[in-house]
């Protein structure tokens, strides 16, 4: 069964890195439609970039977004997967289903429910809005990295730092902290990702400023501006990549840290 | 007793700050998620003319859904492309999960799964139009076929249309459904495969009655995780649906930005939620009997 399975396995991881394969060949080809033959080798489409006022626009916005996004749902997943993770209350399932919920809703029910809401109150569309959605999508991730994090943390390692006279918040701080801080990490980096490429609440939610994949969604109309964002998605890949590489090397360190069997995946 | 009370005391505590950290996150889910989604489904009986918004409570939104055959063709297509979807992927992604759980050496399988993730954390508008280039009439896999001389003219049945946002939604939610099967496969104690093939079963027999009923809760959350949020999917449908790939999603997001009908929508958003929730319901109890003591 080995070698049958193996060669599916490659077969299958190459529909998986198919589109992504073909981004940098249609970023750096040297003509306007993105079809076969390819016709040689540009780097104008990555100059074109640098002179797109509302791209820079649009990307600074993004960044914004998705660093406050990062930040805000990664400190309400320390307090949920702690809460999960370490302590037994009544209600515990419905309350972490309810905030966990988000995961397995589609993006637009998310979208259109906090756009009924926010404009029934009155309130403009804006950046903050985009955050808003997006932490509600980011903390389940969060929460799925940092409660593998406080999972396999030692609860004895905190009772003895408080038997020595740490006071709770102290024996969190020094002990339990810095341990499942590789954990804090990639739920930070996964967060900006997932907040980073998000389409549709954004789509719904921005307002007059587009993000960066609201401002992609209408390049996508003109076939002359498609060899523009072909260049602009590899960056996008490049990055992606060194951040999830980076976001992964923190999670195994942490789960080598804590002592805890490296399964993989983030999920 | 004395040892009762402090126990007590410590329960109450541990209680208490359970709450206290939990507060936070499951207040913000409560405004952003609960509230809103309860505020959908109010908006669902309400109507709207352009800006005015009728407050009074009614089944005309639902009765326009029920009535207007496009409305109905959508809801029914999208269920079936989200079911379409979820048989391709999850019948795909068992075999991977299998072969990452069974056969890589355990200290090379976080690095399969880290591969195996990588495409889908990478722009999702890029990757959906880059299948729209793969599978067009002047696309990547035409001009390979016809190279190779397998096809005389482009297949034209496989973009703007049903097949390829399968294809694509496919794709795109590949890790989900393997990461779950992945990690059901992984808890499976080994001995038991090979104490069944002790008492004399084959290969095949101790997979379909070990290895399979086993593997089954993390079937039924891929099956679940895939399933649900693509019968909301946006982009997929429009970029490369063409006319008849349409799905609700776009109706609702028409509904909500174009026509200025929140309500019509949100009636829309509503039955849609509700399908999903019906036939995952159907699905957790038909399987119900795989997940017992889970």
């Amino acid at each position: 069964m080995k070698r049958p399975l193996r060669v599916y396995a490659i077969l299958y991881l190459a529909f998986l890195y198919a589109p992504i394969a073909l981004l940098p060949l249609f970023a750096f080809n040297d003509g306007t439609v993105i079809a076969f033959p390819l016709r040689g080798f540009t780097w104008e489409w990555f100059r074109q970039l640098a002179e797109i006022p509302a791209l820079h626009a649009a990307v600074l916005n993004s960044l914004t977004i998705a660093l406050s996004s990062a930040a805000l749902a990664t400190c309400l997943g320390i307090l949920a997967a702690r809460a999960a993770t370490r302590f037994a209350f009544p209600g515990k399932k419905g309350i972490m289903g309810l905030i966990m919920l988000p995961l397995v809703l589609p993006e637009i029910i998310v979208a259109v429910s906090l756009l009924v809401v926010l404009l029934q109150l009155g309130l403009s569309l804006g950046a903050w809005t985009v955050i808003l959605g997006h932490v509600l999508i980011c903390t389940p991730f969060s929460i799925a990295i940092l409660n593998s994090a406080f999972q396999s943390l030692d609860l004895s390692l905190e009772e003895a730092a408080i038997d020595l006279g740490e006071t709770r918040w102290s024996s969190f701080r020094l002990i339990t902290l810095p341990l499942v801080m590789p954990g804090i990490i990639s739920s930070l980096l996964i967060s900006f990702t997932i907040s980073l490429d998000e389409f549709i609440i954004a789509f719904f939610l921005t307002g007059t400023e587009p993000t960066l994949p609201v401002y992609l969604w209408g390049q996508l109309r003109f076939p002359q501006k498609i060899p523009v964002v072909m260049a602009l998605g590899t960056i996008l890949v490049v990055a992606s990549v060194i951040l999830l590489t980076i976001a992964e090397y923190f999670r195994r360190r942490g789960a080598a840290r804590t002592g805890q069997a490296d399964t993989g995946g983030f999920l | 007793m004395n040892e009762g009370r402090t126990k007590r005391r410590h329960g109450r505590s541990e209680t208490a700050q359970g709450y206290l950290l939990v507060a936070t996150p499951f207040a913000y889910a409560l405004l952003l998620l609960a509230v809103p989604l309860g505020a959908i489904v109010m908006f669902s009986f309400w109507t709207q003319d352009y800006l005015t918004l009728d407050k009074t409570l009614t089944l005309k939104n639902y009765r326009e859904a029920f009535s207007e055959p496009l409305y109905g063709e959508l809801l029914i297509r999208s269920l079936l492309v989200s079911g379409a979807v979820t048989l391709a992927t999850v019948l795909t992604a068992f075999p991977i999960a299998y072969f990452v759980s069974f056969y890589v050496p355990p200290e090379r399988k976080s690095m399969w799964i880290f591969l195996i993730t990588i495409p889908f954390w990478t722009s999702y508008l890029i990757r959906v139009f880059l299948w729209k280039v793969i599978l067009g009439y002047n696309g990547v896999f035409n001009t390979t076929l016809l190279g190779l001389g397998i096809i005389d003219e482009p297949l034209t049945f496989i973009l703007y249309n049903v097949n390829a946002v399968v294809i694509t939604l496919a794709h795109a939610y590949a890790p989900f459904a393997i990461l779950p099967i992945f990690v059901a496969l992984e808890k499976i104690d080994r001995t038991l495969l090979e104490a069944g093939r002790d008492l004399g079963e084959s290969y095949v027999m101790t997979f379909f009655r070990v290895t399979l009923p086993l593997a089954m809760p993390g079937v039924v959350a891929a099956v679940l995780i895939v399933f649900i949020p693509t019968i909301g999917d946006y982009v997929t449908p429009r970029l490369v649906g063409g006319p008849d790939g349409l799905m609700i999603a776009n109706m609702i997001q028409t509904q909500f930005l174009k026509l200025n009908n929140a309500p019509m929508g949100a009636a829309l958003a509503v039955l849609a939620m509700a399908m999903v929730g019906a036939v995952a319901l159907v699905f957790l109890a038909l399987t119900r009997r795989f997940l017992r003591g889970q």
